[in-house]
This record gives structure tokens, sequence and C-alpha cells, in this order.
């Protein structure tokens, strides 16, 4: 018996909602990134699971695409938390707020 | 049926480990289980190059960059091993705000038709054999054939991250640079006259 698309995307669903929670919620720059990674991989499923229902490459690339996009992604987020952290000496997201207005 | 279970089972277990641990290490190894359970998702999905690509862009080279960020970061300053782990009183609102989100997207989806009627299967084989739909032959023909394009931005996303990194993350003091830069000045000058000499 094979599996649905619905149940691919259902899975999909919880896995970008989880990342979306860890956004909001988590206070710690580096689990914040890690929970944006959660939400890009929740996607690629999506697209995945979508290109095999419709027997199209196009998800392929999409996903492809999208995985050089989170890399890029990770390596400036990282970054700036490298910056932040050398001159505010702080980790806490709720502190580095200098830019709130 | 029962593998796909399994598999999310452990996916949205390992997501959750990921996003409610203390300790970003703690996080970076849940989401190490969540990539390779979801590069095993993709074997079953028939795409197998993303399946290898998850393993070593995901796995190898980006969770790699976490881990070393993590160890530059925490050497010596206590708060950062551990992080702020009071728990924000956006919380609950933000629990109660996504469960309503999920809600909806859930009902779009078991409501609307997300397959074609009339499966083509024609051109589905077995992970791992050559020339059928997901295999690396296949998805390298598309790439550079009918996708040029979406490659050819690939590669300037990530000249642009480059560029970007060496600039938010390098010597940020000009100061020091100049001295450096002057003393190297220096030495070239001194060592100049023995250059000609050799010539």
């Amino acid at each position: 018996m094979t599996v649905e698309l619905t149940n691919y995307v259902m899975l999909s669903a919880v896995m970008f909602f989880i990342g979306v929670v860890g956004v909001i919620v988590r206070r710690n720059p580096l689990i914040v990134l890690m929970a944006i990674e959660l939400m890009f991989n929740a996607a690629n499923l999506a697209l995945v699971a979508f290109s095999r229902a419709w027997v199209n490459n196009a998800g392929h690339i999409f996903v492809f695409l999208v995985v050089t996009v989170a890399a890029a992604e990770a390596a400036i987020g990282l970054a700036i938390v490298v910056a932040v952290f050398r001159r505010a000496k702080n980790v806490d997201l709720d502190e580095v707020a200098g830019m709130h207005g | 049926m029962t593998a796909f279970y399994v598999l999310a089972i452990l996916l949205i277990a390992s997501a959750v480990f990921t996003v409610t641990q203390k300790s970003p290490v703690y996080s970076v190894v849940g989401l190490l289980t969540n990539f390779l359970v979801l590069a095993a998702l993709y074997f079953t999905l028939n795409a197998e190059f993303l399946g290898i690509i998850q393993i070593v862009v995901y796995s190898g080279a980006i969770l790699m960059l976490f881990v070393f960020v993590i160890a530059l970061l925490s050497s010596g300053i206590g708060p950062f091993s551990e992080g702020p782990n009071r728990l924000p009183r956006v919380a609950i609102p933000a629990v109660l705000a996504t469960l309503v989100a999920f809600g909806f997207l859930a009902f779009g989806v078991l409501h609307t038709p997300l397959a074609p009627t009339t499966p083509h299967a024609a051109s589905l084989g077995p992970v791992g054999t050559a020339n059928v739909f997901g295999s690396v032959a296949d998805f390298g023909v598309a790439l550079f054939t009918v996708q040029l394009l979406p490659f050819e931005v690939t590669a300037f996303i990530l000249m642009v991250a480059v560029i970007g990194v060496v600039l938010l993350a390098g010597d940020a003091s000009p100061q020091k640079t100049r001295g450096s830069h002057e003393k190297s000045a220096l030495k070239s000058a001194g060592r100049e006259p023995i250059v000609k000499a050799g010539r």
C-alpha cells in the first residue's frame, strides 16, 4: 500500500509549525536559526512529495535552490550572531534590540 | 506504510527535541537526527539525489557551521552554553496562534485534491536504478538543460553569501588593520634593497 500525498503534506505542515513555534518562543539566536532550518526542510519535504505525485522534476530543482538559500542564510545568520556577540557580549534576542526603535 | 509512520514519528520527535532543548549543542544533535530521517524520507519519495544532498550539505556543512559557531562563542563566556532559558511571555499565545494557523492549513490540505486524478507511474522505478524519475542522471539532465537558470542563480547566491560573511564577520577594527598594513609596508621597504641587489 502506498502512502498518500496528503500524509506527506500534513507531516510537512506539522514540522513547519514546530519551526514557527521555535522561532517565536525561543530567545537563543542559534536555536532560532535552527528552527528556521526546520521550516526550510518542511517546505522541502512538501516540494519533494508534490514532485513525486506529479512525476515532475521541477520540484527537485526547487529543493536544490532552497538548500542553497538555506546554506547562505545559515552562513550569514551565524556571521551576524558572531558580530553582534562581539559587540554586545550578549546572546538574548530580547536584550539585543538596538534597532528596535 | 509502516516505514512512513516510523519515519514521521522520528521526524516530529526530533524537531520537537531541537526546539525545546536548553543548550544549543543538544539542539544540533536533534537537528542532525531530523535531517537524516528527512533524507530517508526523500529516498522513499524517489528523490535519491536530494537525499544525498540532504546528508552531505545539511548534515555535513550547515550543521558543522552551527557547531563551529557554538564552539567559538561558548568559550569562556557562561551564558552561551546555557542560553536564556526563561519562558517568554509570548509562549502560550504563540502556541495557540500557531495551532489555529495549523488548523486552517490542515483544513485546506484535507479539503483540496492535491494529487493528479490519473497517476502516471510509467517513469517511476526503484530508487538506485539509472534513468528513472529522481535518479542522479535524471536530475542532472534537468539541471543543465531545462533548469539552467536556477542553477546559475544558485552560484550567484553562494557568491553573495561568501562576500556577505566576510564583510560581516571579518576583522571589524580598522585601527588594527591599518597597523598591520604599516608594519608589513615597513617590512617590505626593508626588504626592497635586498631584492634589488639580488637583481
